[in-house]
């Protein structure tokens, strides 16, 4: 078993520095790698590139770094539910790129697989496309996306092990496994790190060869963006 | 005319036994609600999960199951987690039987405009793009007008596109729509409307054959 496990946070941002460009696992703020989000925002890294499907929200996620200015750029497909992004955003102080969902996915994953890009027919046909080289196959017009390159991807994860084996939880799956192995270091924090051996082999969503190191996180807030429930009859 | 549950109720009846369905924010998520009990269809949300059920009861929330409205939610048996990837594989891969989803604007030869308003709202396309590219069967649900009294179905879009040549049918508070190679073609009216108000609220081409029935719902 090759050991991924660090002693604390500090072990596992170490190498971060400004101006470097860091993948976020997480929908909304579902999934968000909460410790490492703080941990950035105590240690006040400068002139970041972040990679996420969202912003967070004005006071959670990745919204604490945009309240000091610690974000450069945010390359995300939907950045609703921020006021201080869009504040940001328009005075020009952030650069934004707003790129398909699905194009996001893939670009992670095909630094993952080592692609170096793929052609997607999203985004075809508008502003998203301009600039880029587009191809048609079989009569339909595709867009050549690149994979994306990153320093560090922060991951969260439901349960894992030392040896960097990881399982998700419901939807606060959604990018994270994606990003494992897509960074150059790959720093996964989980609500539960159990003894090797615990996790079954057949139920693991990411193998440890993705994963350079792990930790357990101290607290998890997991807050809801939008409860929404039905009455009891 | 129709409110927004009545555009939801009609959109309901082309969903089909079988059917894996995406629904986007909005009134198309409304759709969920009227769809007829005898049949099996499996709901969508693109970040992650296939087999979306109602929403939870108050305290039975879980902050790991949300919808792509980051909405809190249940799932059905049968139900299935997955990743982003792997969701829009689903939907590039045309595995996805249907998708209704809200715009803006909806020109005449099917393009759609629903993300951005230059220098107003700019939050993002989140998975609309991935959708209205590869989906073969995509209604949109929507009002006929804007809150300006103006048309939204029109020759050209102003506003940035979503996709090209893409829009097949539109169900509005006035209309059902056909999106065909010669523009708009008028299929069914909302009740108590004329042809003649759906005329003058649509500034595209609009085809009018024969009796327009009154839709049924």
């Amino acid at each position: 078993m090759i050991n991924k496990k660090v002693a604390n946070i500090t072990e596992a941002l170490l190498g971060v520095e400004d101006n470097m460009t860091f993948m976020f696992g997480g929908f909304g703020l579902s999934g968000i790698p909460e410790n490492a989000i703080a941990e950035l925002v105590k240690r006040n890294i400068k002139g970041l590139t972040c990679i996420s499907n969202n912003a967070g929200v004005d006071d959670f996620g990745l919204g604490l770094l945009l309240h000091q200015k610690q974000i450069k750029k945010m390359v995300s497909s939907y950045v609703g539910e921020n006021d201080e992004f869009e504040r940001q955003m328009l005075s020009g102080e952030l650069d934004v790129e707003l790129i398909p969902q699905g194009t996001l996915a893939e670009r992670c994953r095909a630094a993952q697989a080592g692609f170096p890009a793929i052609y997607t027919p999203a985004g075809y046909g508008t502003e998203v496309a301009e600039g880029k080289e587009t191809r048609e196959f079989d009569g339909k017009m595709h867009v050549l996306e690149y994979a994306f390159k990153a320093d560090f991807a922060f991951i969260k994860a439901w349960k894992g092990d030392a040896a960097g084996n990881l399982i998700f939880k419901g939807t606060a799956r959604n990018f994270n496994p994606n990003m494992c192995g897509a960074a150059k270091v790959t720093v996964v924090e989980v609500e539960e790190l159990v003894p090797v051996g615990e996790l079954d082999p057949n139920q693991i969503h990411i193998p440890g060869i993705f994963v350079q190191r792990i930790f357990k996180g101290e607290t998890y807030e997991k807050r809801i963006e939008q409860l929404t429930v039905r009455q009891r009859v | 005319m129709l409110d927004k549950n009545g555009i939801a109720k009609r959109i309901a009846k082309e969903v089909e036994d079988g059917f894996y369905v995406n629904l986007g924010i909005g009134i198309p998520t409304l759709v969920a609600n009227y769809v007829r009990d005898d049949i099996e269809v499996e709901f969508q949300s693109e970040n992650g999960v296939l087999g979306m059920g109602p929403f939870p009861f108050e305290g039975e929330e879980d902050a790991d199951v949300i919808n792509a409205g980051k909405q809190t939610i249940t799932t059905l048996p049968g139900a299935s987690f997955f990743d982003s990837a792997m969701s829009f594989a689903m939907i590039r891969g045309k595995h996805v039987d249907l998708t209704i989803l809200g715009a803006m604007e909806v020109s005449e030869n099917g393009d759609i405009a629903n993300w951005k308003i230059p220098g107003k709202m700019v939050k993002g396309m989140g998975g609309a793009m991935d959708l209205v590219a590869s989906a073969e069967n995509i209604i949109v649900a929507m009002m006929h007008t804007n809150r300006a009294g103006e048309s939204k179905l029109l020759k050209n879009c102003s506003l940035p596109l979503t996709g090209v040549g893409c829009v097949k049918k539109i169900v509005t508070n006035m209309a059902v729509i056909e999106v065909t190679a010669k523009g708009f073609k008028l299929l069914e009216r909302a009740p108590g409307v004329s042809v003649e108000a759906i005329k003058n609220a649509t500034e595209g081409e609009l085809i009018i054959e024969g009796d327009i029935p009154e839709m049924e719902i």
